[in-house]
């Protein structure tokens, strides 16, 4: 198969900071340098990007000699933190901006999506937007008027076409916007997160003609999104960004597991100080665990999970209750869990809670801990400890992938001919 | 994988540097609908929810030169050559605004659209070009405007001689366009870092417009204040009007001396814009 992109040493700087007055000096310094055939000055300390630590330059890499190349027909989604580079890459491919150093080489057309609706005139038709906006991602004008009915046809707006899009509902100037963009005949499609917008079925729909445009047609697209779901449904490969440089580039399961063994934010193990009024017990520590005991910041979607409770029981207890309670991001309980009544003698145990029943969507749950003797409450900790299901599932399976509701587990379903 | 050591063919190639001198005009052709396309949006939407609609092209000029000949021609009492005074101030106002115009919309091409731009790649060349385009229908709105109204004087028996000159008619709008492009051009591409030319332009381009033959003669500078005159006579947009005014009135003079300088002097801010709108295309996305 022929190459589609080739990127070679490319970086590209950004400058800190604001524009006033001091920027003029430093221009001219750096054309005088330049005059006399020397490097950039303001180039030359440049850091990587690493926006928690503070430089000592106000020059960043915000891409740092990325290298690599694209076959015709890949699908190659691009991953990484915030500002880890994703859309800046994106920009320079689709020659927004351009690089700092090195070069990309692309054979075909490029069309670029970072954004639906670029140039929507509210003033404007449908219609009028439409040939517009088709103009702007570069179609002819024969080209928009062939397919106009198969765009109108997507969006679901025929009834509007020719009513000024201020008028329409937000849904509604989406559809349209992209409906616009999926027809475009171009050898390489770019994709920032536009998917972001419209109802679930809508998205659906737009997935489904990202997936056609690459496996059917045999297009390229680089596809940015932080729904690892959606890139393992769509992309065979993927790229790893962090801090501008490139991680690492291979099949879309293997990028993944390294990017999600590399989120250092989040927390699966919490320790907590003894309390100062409490004589009967108190909590120690809190894990959070998969199903093969490792520690886990996030759970893939649809695999078990446990939570280990350390305690410690100061004098004899009887009728001792531990429970644990789940709730959403709205701080709805969803369910809760206890122990059953049971006398303890001092010392350090661990209560182990397995979810292996129910499988939950993807978000961040809280967990509620509570320790009682009978109904009377010893401890409650309900702030801070967070359970994380992953949008990532590690077995592709069409009826994992849907975030609607809470639970994922399947309903008996039986189909009996009456006739 | 083989070395092979046959050069591939590549489609585009993306590198920090590229020619300054070139315009891309290939690029340029391939968005030729685009270009079309808005400058149909800036016509379209301007009349948009109007009552009046195209007719507000008209009202601009004509409530203008209402005010220029009441307070120049009758309070100020600047003579006109001889020419009825609405006329010619016209004449001089719809030259004048299609260069104002044009240079005041590019000079702020890149902060306008700055959304636009920083989404989606065409060739930059095309939106101070589909401004120039739109102020030209503009522009040929109100020269119908004059061409009535001269023949209404001309029914009306006051002497106008239109003579050969008017055949230099399209080049004038062409050295206008490319005047109003290059200093919009150049003006453009200092604001995308420095913001401080805008305020220069908000104010600098209707004083700008005093320094220029719209609401006088040359012929009057030059015999009220003979040792500052060529001040006048060489802002290149001078002899423009008033070859204009020559061409269509029969009235003021005309030059070749001065004309073929109005002509080099915007080709060469046309080169100095385009290099340096080239220059800045580019990265103007960074810092705007």
């Amino acid at each position: 198969m022929s190459k589609a992109i080739k990127v070679e040493n490319l970086s590209k700087a950004y400058q800190l900071g604001d524009f006033g007055t001091g920027t003029i000096s430093r221009d001219i310094e750096r054309f005088w340098a330049r005059m006399r055939g020397k490097e950039d000055p303001f180039l030359k300390i440049g850091e990587t990007n690493d926006r928690t630590q503070k430089g000592s330059s106000d020059v960043v890499w915000s891409l740092k000699d990325i290298n690599f190349e694209l076959e015709q027909g890949d699908a190659v989604g691009i991953i990484g933190r915030n500002g880890a580079g994703k859309s800046t890459l994106l920009k320079v491919l689709s020659r927004v901006t351009f690089p700092t150093t090195g070069s990309v080489k692309v054979k075909g057309r490029i069309a670029s999506l970072l954004e639906v609706g670029t140039g929507f005139h509210p003033e404007l038709t449908g219609r009028e937007n439409i040939f517009l906006n088709g103009a702007i991602l570069g179609m002819r004008k024969a080209e928009i008027k062939r397919k106009f009915d198969e765009i109108v046809d997507f969006s679901g707006v025929e009834r509007y076409v020719d009513t000024p899009v201020k008028r329409y509902s937000s849904g509604m100037y989406v559809r349209l916007a992209f409906a616009v963009a999926a027809h475009l005949e171009s050898e390489i499609m770019i994709i920032d997160e536009v998917l972001a917008v419209g109802d679930a079925e809508f998205q659906k729909k737009c997935l489904g003609k990202i997936g056609e445009v690459s496996q059917g047609e045999g297009r390229t697209v680089l596809f940015v999104s932080h729904n690892m779901a959606t890139i393992q449904k769509i992309c065979k490969r993927a790229i790893l960004l962090k801090n501008g440089k490139l991680m690492q580039i291979d099949e879309t399961n293997k990028v993944i597991d390294q990017y999600v063994s590399e989120k250092q934010d989040i927390i699966s193990e919490y320790n907590f100080e003894p309390p100062a009024d409490n004589g009967v017990g108190y909590v120690t520590k809190i894990s959070i665990l998969d199903d093969e005991d490792n520690f886990a910041g996030e759970i893939f979607m649809g695999k078990p999970w446990k939570v280990t409770i350390h305690f410690r029981i100061l004098t004899s207890v009887s009728n001792f209750i531990i429970a644990l309670g789940m709730q959403n991001l709205y701080e709805l309980p969803i369910r809760t869990t206890w122990s059953i009544p049971q006398s303890y003698s001092p010392g350090y145990y661990t209560a182990t809670f397995t979810e292996d029943q129910i499988y939950f969507t993807t978000g961040r749950y809280k967990l509620v801990i509570g320790l009682s003797i009978g109904k009377h409450s010893i401890q409650h900790i309900d702030k801070d400890v967070h359970l994380n299901i992953s949008d990532i599932v590690e077995h592709m399976d069409e009826s994992v992938i849907t975030s609607d509701g809470i639970f994922l587990n399947n309903m008996n379903v039986v189909i009996e001919n009456i006739n | 994988m083989s070395t092979t050591s046959v050069k591939e063919h590549w489609d585009i190639e993306i590198t920090p540097q590229n020619n300054l001198l070139d315009l891309k005009l290939k690029d340029v052709w391939h968005y030729r609908d685009l270009l079309v396309l808005l400058v149909r949006r800036d016509f379209v939407s301007f009349y948009k929810q109007t009552i009046f609609g195209p007719l507000w092209f008209f009202v601009q000029p004509v409530i203008t030169i209402l005010m220029y000949t009441i307070v120049f021609g009758g309070l100020a009492g600047i003579p006109t050559d001889g020419i009825p005074k609405p006329l010619f101030y016209l004449a001089g106002t719809i030259i004048w605004n299609y260069f104002a115009d044009c240079l005041t919309k590019t000079s702020t091409v890149f902060k306008d659209n700055a959304a636009m731009l920083g989404k989606v790649y065409f060739p930059r060349l095309i939106m101070p070009l589909s401004i120039v385009l739109s102020n030209l229908i503009r522009f040929a709105v109100q020269l119908v405007l004059f061409i009535a109204m001269l023949l209404f004087y001309w029914f009306k028996g006051v002497t106008i001689a239109p003579n050969l000159y008017v055949l230099l008619f399209p080049f004038i709008v062409l050295l206008i366009a490319a005047q109003g492009l290059g200093f919009g051009m150049i003006i453009s591409a200092v604001t995308t870092k420095y913001r401080d030319l805008t305020f220069v332009v908000s104010f600098g381009v209707p004083l700008a417009m005093y320094a220029t033959t719209v609401i006088y003669p040359l012929s009057e500078v030059a015999s009220k204040y003979h040792n500052y005159s060529w001040l006048i006579k060489y802002n290149p947009i001078t002899e423009l009007i008033e070859t204009f005014r020559y061409g269509f009135l029969g009235k003021g003079g005309f030059d070749w001396q001065l004309f073929s300088y109005s002509a080099v002097v915007t080709f060469v801010i046309l080169l100095i814009g385009t290099v340096i709108f080239n220059k800045v295309e580019k990265n103007f996305v960074d810092t705007i």
